[in-house]
């Protein structure tokens, strides 16, 4: 009887144990894929800071380009005034391919090119669509471990009691989209 | 991610604890040898007791120590904008929280290290001779392969292992000065005891079982320690595939590295930081079951091998090379890969003369730039008002000593 009971309290004991080790590692893995995501937003940001001098800085020098400078403002109020996940990949991959006709056409003028601000800004924005699409992998390798997690058995049953949901994929629909901008010069 | 750490932190534990029971027993042993009878309790206290001095002096100051002997140079994100870029598109990769310092080495042998207890205070030192050997997308390799060491905490547990282990060689190395200049003293205990009679079955036993331990044990404790550092090189490079998703990156690096290293030297316990072993850099490494990392033509080959950029591609890769497995199941499912390439023309990452800019500053040269992009460097004592450029010949005017230097400072302090 003694033993039973024993038994019973042990067992009840490494229940609760593994109940709140689960939980602190959603809890954990949540808070990654938030972190991941305002990662992403930092840069963002950063591109969305860097846009308007790259605008000017060419408009300078090749100002009949007019309408591919006007789509790279365009798409980048867009992408900023966008809401949700998948609306937000789409539109930053909108601005993505808006930047890379920009540098494209610069392509066609040397004083730009050899212009020192203009080489800085482009190495800025080189980098940060890198930065873009390295913080958007770590996002959706985060989310597809806390994914994964939540799903497993028995952890979907932590997961279930305290509301872990689901996160989306941050991601592209074109593959050739994806690719960052890709400045030659 | 975090399982993959975890997995390492548990295996980490293990050599940890196994060289901690190596330091003890030699401590024992060697105090039985030195003492006689019961001595082993004095044999392990002189064993902790060098541990934790060995210790302090490595948290002390073994950094700044290895910064300054070097050389190497903290660098601000004004000096290098580009070199700090690819770092913080690792340290983005990664999920890293903190950006890690920057150090520039003026070497021309291409290597890197990382240092570093804790991820909030680590740094990344690259030399010159990286910088202007390797294109963007193979310094980014190297730089995420430094990142991984940085973020698998190897840095924290290789410093652990090798001062444990640096103090099983010291003590003996230590036995081994006794017995060649001190062993009467121990005829004489050992006459001694002989003579109380009874027990002396046992102490021989004991002796003897001393003597083996003493004799294997620092033997046992590096092949341990090295196939622990080889095999932590390898999960780097399988991190850097995986943040970089382009192994091709890291593994042509690896092949300038090797083809055109040459030796540095550095201090035997941070060896296994650096991207290649700097002490055989130039000859290639031998395989050995004694070396730090593992060949460099075997790194390639697995890189090569990958299908895809996952761990779970390197671990098949490295699965087909070497006939097992390498990265526990448990954290193969981490990632899926999603290729993006970083954007990058065959360029070396840096000129020659650009790679040495910021240390020339340091030195009190003003870096001035010619309208055809080269770089020159002007002496802090040279006063004509223009120099030649050394590329196209132009003359490109200087400012005087004075006006030049003053704004040195100001330069350094930022």
């Amino acid at each position: 009887m003694i033993l039973g009971v024993v038994i019973l309290v042990i067992a009840v004991v490494v229940l609760i144990l593994y109940a709140v080790g689960t939980y602190n590692g959603l809890v954990r893995m949540r808070n990654e894929v938030q972190n991941a995501w305002s990662q992403i937003d930092v840069q963002l940001k950063r591109r969305y800071d860097l846009i308007p001098n790259l605008v000017e800085t060419v408009k300078g020098y090749a100002a009949h380009e007019r309408q591919t400078l006007e789509n790279v403002t365009k798409a980048r109020n867009m992408a900023m005034s966008a809401t949700g996940v998948p609306e937000r990949a789409e539109a930053e991959n909108v601005l993505t391919g808006a930047l890379k006709s920009l540098f494209a056409v610069s392509e066609a003028y040397p004083d730009l090119k050899a212009n020192q601000n203009f080489l800085q800004l482009q190495e800025e924005l080189t980098s940060t669509e890198n930065k873009i699409a390295f913080s958007r992998q770590y996002y959706n390798d985060s989310t597809m471990n806390y994914n994964t997690r939540i799903e497993q058995f028995p952890a979907n049953i932590v997961a279930g009691m305290f509301n872990f949901t689901r996160r989306e994929f941050f991601e592209a629909k074109e593959p050739a989209e994806r690719e960052a901008v890709k400045v030659k010069f | 991610m975090w399982e993959q750490i975890r997995a390492n932190r548990r295996r980490s534990l293990t050599l940890i604890i196994v060289l901690g029971v190596v330091l003890v027993l030699m401590g024992f042993s060697i105090g039985e040898l030195m003492f006689g009878q019961g001595g082993g309790t004095i044999g392990i206290g002189v064993a902790l007791v060098i541990w934790l001095i060995q210790m302090m002096v490595y948290f002390l100051s073994a950094e700044s120590v290895l910064m300054s002997g070097m050389n190497a140079r903290e660098l601000s994100r004004d000096e290098s904008p580009r070199l700090f870029n690819v770092i913080e598109e690792m340290k983005i990769a990664s999920g890293l929280n903190h950006m890690p310092r920057v150090y520039l080495v003026d070497s021309s042998a291409p290597n890197a290290f990382a240092i570093g207890r804790k991820a909030k205070d680590s740094a990344i030192a690259v030399t010159t001779g990286l910088m202007y050997r390797l294109n963007r997308d193979e310094l980014q390799g190297v730089i995420a392969h430094e990142t991984g060491h940085i973020k698998n905490r190897d840095v924290q547990f290789m410093t652990l292992a090798g001062v444990t282990l640096g103090t099983i060689i010291i003590l003996s190395e230590l036995t081994g000065r006794y017995f060649l200049f001190g062993g009467r003293m121990r005829d004489r205990s050992s006459s001694r005891s002989s003579g109380d009679g009874g027990g002396s079955q046992a102490q021989i036993v004991i002796l003897i079982i001393s003597l083996v331990v003493v004799v294997l044990a620092p033997i046992l404790a590096q092949m341990l320690y090295f196939a622990c550092s080889r095999k932590r090189e390898y999960l780097a490079d399988a991190s850097s595939a995986q943040y970089t998703r382009y192994p091709e990156g890291l593994a042509s690096a690896l092949e300038k590295i090797a083809g055109k290293g040459s030796a540095m030297t550095v201090s035997k316990a941070v060896a296994p930081m650096f991207i290649v072993n700097p002490m055989y850099a130039a000859s290639g490494e031998p395989s050995s079951i004694f070396s730090t990392h593992p060949p460099t033509g075997q790194r390639v080959k697995v890189l090569r091998a990958m299908a895809g950029a996952s761990l779970a591609d390197y671990d098949a890769a490295y699965r087909a090379a070497e006939g097992r497995g390498l990265i526990g199941t448990q954290s193969l499912n981490a990632s899926q890969p999603e290729v993006i390439r970083a954007s990058s023309d065959n360029a070396p990452f840096e000129t020659r003369a650009g790679a040495r800019s910021a240390v020339a500053s340091s030195d009190g040269y003003t870096a001035m730039q010619c309208d055809c992009g080269a770089k020159i460097g002007v002496p802090p004592a040279y006063n004509q008002p223009q120099i030649n450029c050394v590329r196209c010949g132009a003359d490109i005017p200087v400012p005087a000593p004075a006006a030049r230097n003053a704004t040195m400072p100001g330069k350094q302090d930022a």
